[in-house]
């Protein structure tokens, strides 16, 4: 009857969210009186997952799935919940598990909640809360199937240290051909850069920065600052920046630390998509774009001007502080 | 190739949210409702494949008859032939399980469906259909090649993109970037006249498991106001000391 918990790893790492669910399971698990099972795909390290409350890896060593796939990896982490009997699955919010929640949902016929923004408020009923409306709005959802998976939204709950002992066990799910019917062909992504999903800091650009040789500043920012680079609708949709970068209701959301928008006026959609983050920072020249009214700080002022400067002072604030 | 378009009828991006009878319920008093923005990518992408390699393209919804409005304007905007199951869509499981009886029934060779509803943001109706039907999925999709029952799809990674090769039957979980913005259709008058004509059937709901239900709803509490700062040394030491962001 333990809670289980899918880890996500990449290329034998897990990634900073692999810690925050295991965290959220731990309480889970604890809610429930019971332990916490992580099921770990090809990678190096388990035993990290015992500094956040995991009890037993399910550690699996299978060349076939060193590429993510979203039918394989349900079916094994479907196995995996099976033979610990667990009745509560807990995954993250990346693109990766959004697209395997479901699959085991209704593999399982299991309730499958999604943002996730808190421990569940009770155990019996199941009920949680999460974010609806795009962020505009919470709901208290109750999950009434016998097993349940919940989506825990990114940085809403954090890494918690709760060192526990942990046993790793070698786990081999069945698969079959069947379970590759989708292959992946060739992968574009930015290596060693960080990604909006998981980036404690973004840094944003609207069409306020007037065309796509502008973004050297905004990339600049980001990298003093360790961010990730994003941008509004109409700048993605004008071919400036690539689609993936596009936050708001129809975009990303972003649930960073630190969200800096630049030249972004802050329509309700944009909006929709930043609301889960801590601190927000406008700069624009009009003293009445809608975003002031969102943001915990702001510029006034030409973004031509005020980026420049920005990168200066914080690249001495960094040698100063480093 | 028979296509299914899985849309839903959500309020429209720009609508204030409330919420009513002791916040238990969505306040639909004054809102605008819209086909889904990730299935009008998807309607668009269907559009062309009708266009160019003559697909027949028929429309699902789950709803009251309040829905049909939408339902027209998607025939208007070309679609076929349009079906109501007759329900409120109050849980993604329940939802899928009426589409997925419906896929089965039609035979249908690709669904495209949106990466999720902007309203109640589960994300879950095409990959649960998906494991009914134990179709092909990919999720997050960016970019739907067909060639016989070949299929290359593009779907959004984090931090990328990535090419995935299957077979159909297909279904997705659409969004932007199947059609360029500019491509979206806006139903004339022409169209707007034919959809009237057009099929819609309105069926009963199968018996299929509630999985979930919201209890409450709450709202964002109120932000403070915004500081208002001059100069960056300035906004550098409130992000370090004050908001310890930095
Ligand atoms: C169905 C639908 C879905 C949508 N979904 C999204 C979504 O998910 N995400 C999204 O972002 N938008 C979305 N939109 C679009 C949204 O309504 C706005 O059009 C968009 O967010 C505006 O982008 P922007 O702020 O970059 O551009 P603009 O509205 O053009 O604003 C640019 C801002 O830059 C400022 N500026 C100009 N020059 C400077 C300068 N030199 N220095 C500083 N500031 C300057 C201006 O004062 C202005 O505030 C959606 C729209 C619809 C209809």
């Amino acid at each position: 009857m333990s809670v289980l918990v899918y880890t996500e790893s990449e290329n034998g790492k897990f990634k900073k969210n692999a810690f925050e669910v295991a965290s959220y399971a731990h309480e889970v698990a604890q809610k429930m009186g019971t332990t916490a099972t992580a099921v770990s795909f090809n990678a190096s390290e388990n035993e990290s997952l015992g500094n956040y409350g995991i009890s037993k890896v399910l550690n699996i060593k299978n060349d076939e799935l060193k590429t993510f796939n979203a039918k394989a990896f349900a079916a094994a982490i479907q196995e995996a919940a099976a033979k610990e009997g667990a009745k509560v699955l807990i995954l993250s919010s990346s693109a990766d598990t959004k697209y395997v929640a479901p699959l085991l949902a209704g593999h399982l016929k299991a309730g499958y909640i999604p943002n996730v923004i808190a421990a569940p408020e009770s155990i019996n009923p199941f009920t949680v809360k999460r974010t609806t409306f795009s962020n505009k709005g919470f709901a208290l959802s109750e999950i009434t199937t016998d097993v349940k998976i919940v989506g825990v939204s990114n940085n809403a709950f954090g890494s918690i240290e709760n060192k526990v002992a942990t046993t790793i066990e070698d786990f081999s799910p069945t698969l079959n051909a069947s379970h590759f019917s989708t292959k992946s062909v060739e992968i574009d992504k930015v290596v060693g850069k960080a990604t909006i999903a998981d980036a404690d800091v973004v840094v944003s650009g609207g069409r306020g920065l007037k065309g796509p040789e502008n973004w050297g500043m905004i990339e600049e920012l980001a990298e003093v600052l360790g961010a990730a680079t994003a941008c509004s609708k109409p700048v993605s949709d004008l071919g400036w920046r690539p689609h993936g970068e596009h936050v708001g209701q129809t975009g990303k959301p972003v649930a960073s630390n630190l969200y800096i928008a630049i030249g972004i006026s802050g329509a309700i959609q944009h909006l929709a998509g930043v609301s889960s983050s801590k601190v927000k920072v406008v700069i624009n020249n009009d003293p009445e774009a809608p975003f002031f009214k969102a943001a915990d700080y702001g510029i006034v002022g030409d973004a031509f001007e005020v980026v420049p400067s920005l990168i200066e002072k914080l690249k001495e604030f960094k040698a100063q502080n480093a | 190739m028979k296509i299914l378009v899985c849309i839903s009828n959500v309020p429209d991006t720009t609508s204030k949210i409330n919420f009513t009878e002791g916040d238990t319920k969505f306040d639909t008093n004054g809102v605008q409702f819209i086909i889904n923005p990730n299935d009008e990518f998807g309607l668009t992408r269907a559009m062309w494949f009708k266009e160019k390699q003559n697909a027949v393209v028929h429309i699902a919804t789950v709803g009251g008859a309040n829905v049909e409005p939408t339902m027209r304007k998607a025939l208007a905007i070309g679609a076929d032939e349009a079906i109501r199951v007759n329900a409120d869509p109050t849980d993604g499981f329940f939802v899928a399980e009426q589409l997925a009886a419906i896929i089965k029934d039609g035979a249908y060779d690709l669904v495209i469906a949106g990466r999720e509803s902007i309203d109640y943001n589960g994300g879950m109706v095409p990959g649960i259909i998906a494991s009914i039907l134990d179709m092909n999925f990919v999720n997050t999709c960016i970019k739907l090649e067909v060639e016989g029952t070949e299929a290359t799809a593009v779907r959004e990674i984090d931090g990328g993109k990535e090419k995935i090769a299957t077979t159909l039957p297909l279904i997705i979980g659409g969004q932007k970037g199947l059609v360029e913005e500019s491509d979206l259709r806006i139903p004339n008058m022409r169209g707007i006249m034919m959809a009237r004509q057009k099929k819609l059937s309105v069926i009963e709901p199968i018996a299929a498991i509630h999985a979930t239900k919201d209890t409450k709803f709450e709202k964002p509490a109120a932000k403070g106001s915004v500081k208002l700062v001059t100069s960056v040394d300035e906004l550098i030491d409130l992000l370090h000391n004050e908001a310890k962001a930095i």
